[in-house]
């Protein structure tokens, strides 16, 4: 694990540029507001780093707005998914800046959920480590730790110290001995489809590690029996690793914070276009 | 605390009207048409938390692409909570899963002896 710290370190690093412009029916007084660009880390979440935007945007609408959301190409982009995952997922390969539109009206219901405040993006997040830990070690490190661990795990990531974060981290990613992961916590992402999330045991009964490739078959059956997936690229923090990795290191070394694997199918059709 | 202490059968509405059998039926899962169904519905048990007032029928089947807001809407509804009271859910008496979740990748991944248990809560009760 030590070994491999520095691609921990490059991942945290990892930032998208990205452009925010109001939406143009939104636009309430006569100057256009410019476009606000940004430098945003891929393993946060939209409303950490958006303050700055809100106050650029909300003076060009009408006063009686509702909630800011956040849209590309008629995709309303979940706040509750990191940032990176939301970039692979839809924009992957697109030209950048990433260029988003702000809204404030007709808030998308059906697709978005809420965001009131940042208490409810740390309230997220936290469960998402609960709900990690739980598959990976029953649940026993998140309820070793105190109350102030959990804290520093948030703190950390909201205020970009890498150290912080991965003090407390290191020991939910603990996988040797006892407390090998039971199983690994992933999400496969396809636009317009329902995250799939199943068990998955990073090590087969012989002892073997299993891979990409495996994960993949067992999870997207279909794909693997239509011989399609091919088609897609298999992306996660804006790389596509080769499917003979073992899913055990890739949990250790490419989670996102929450500490799930977030990998996204890319139709190789629509990110060539 | 105001929830009703009164969960008696009269008290539901027709939707629910059921919860005088006993809530498992061994012949519901018996029949090859059910077990067929039983791939695209999950069966849930909903137990309370904390001041939560408890269900008269705590089992019910689902469909796997119900959300987890959904069941909350569900729940609210059954025990006469108003929509704009939170009401919490809980997976493993862990962790509060997003609304937006689908139930059965919830079941898949915390499902045992062939149920999801859920606990839901008025008031947070877990993290």
């Amino acid at each position: 694990m030590a070994d491999d710290r520095e691609i921990l370190r490059e991942l945290w690093d990892g930032k998208i540029p990205v452009s925010f412009q109001l939406a143009q029916e939104e636009i309430y007084t006569v100057e256009q507001p410019d476009p606000f660009f940004l430098l945003v880390p891929r393993l946060t979440y939209f409303p950490l780093v958006t303050d700055k935007v809100y106050r650029h945007m909300v003076k060009h609408v009408d006063p009686d707005h509702g909630e800011m959301w956040l849209e590309f190409d008629n995709q309303p982009l979940k706040w509750h998914y990191p940032i990176g995952v939301l970039y692979d997922l839809y924009g992957y390969q697109s030209e950048l800046p990433w260029t988003l539109t702000v809204h404030f009206k007709n808030f998308p219901e059906d697709e978005l959920l809420h965001c009131p405040s940042k208490e409810a993006v740390e309230s997220h997040f936290m469960s998402v480590v609960k709900e990690a830990d739980a598959l990976k070690h029953r649940g026993q490190a998140i309820n070793n730790m105190q109350k102030k661990d959990h804290k520093a795990l948030w703190t950390g990531l909201m205020n970009d110290k890498f150290d912080q974060f991965w003090s407390v981290n290191k020991k939910l990613m603990e996988n040797s001995g006892e407390d090998a992961f039971k199983s690994v916590p992933f999400r496969i992402y396809q636009m317009d489809q329902i995250p799939v999330q199943k068990l998955f045991k990073p090590v087969d009964d012989n002892g073997e590690n299993l891979t990409l490739k495996n994960l993949l078959s067992i999870a997207l059956p279909d794909l693997e029996e239509k011989g399609i997936l091919s088609r897609y690229r298999v992306v996660t923090q804006g790389i596509e690793p080769p499917l003979d990795v073992p899913v055990g290191w890739m949990s250790e070394h490419l989670s996102y914070p929450d500490n799930f694997l977030h990998i996204c199918l890319v139709s190789r059709g629509h990110s060539e276009s | 605390m105001t929830e009703p202490e009164d969960t008696s059968p009269a008290s539901v509405t027709a939707e629910t009207s059921e919860v005088e059998t006993k809530p498992e039926s061994p012949q519901a899962v018996s029949s090859p048409d059910v077990k067929q169904k039983l791939n695209l519905k999950v069966d849930i048990l909903l137990k309370p938390a904390g001041d939560a007032p408890i269900m008269k029928k705590k089992k019910w089947t689902v469909d796997r692409t119900k959300r987890i807001c959904w069941v909350s809407d569900f729940i609210k509804k059954y025990i006469k909570m108003e929509p704009s009271e939170s009401l919490f859910l809980y997976v493993n008496q862990s962790y509060a899963p997003s609304p937006d979740t689908d139930i059965g990748s919830i079941f898949d991944c915390f499902g045992s002896d062939g149920k999801l248990v859920l606990h839901y809560c008025k008031s947070q009760a877990w993290g």
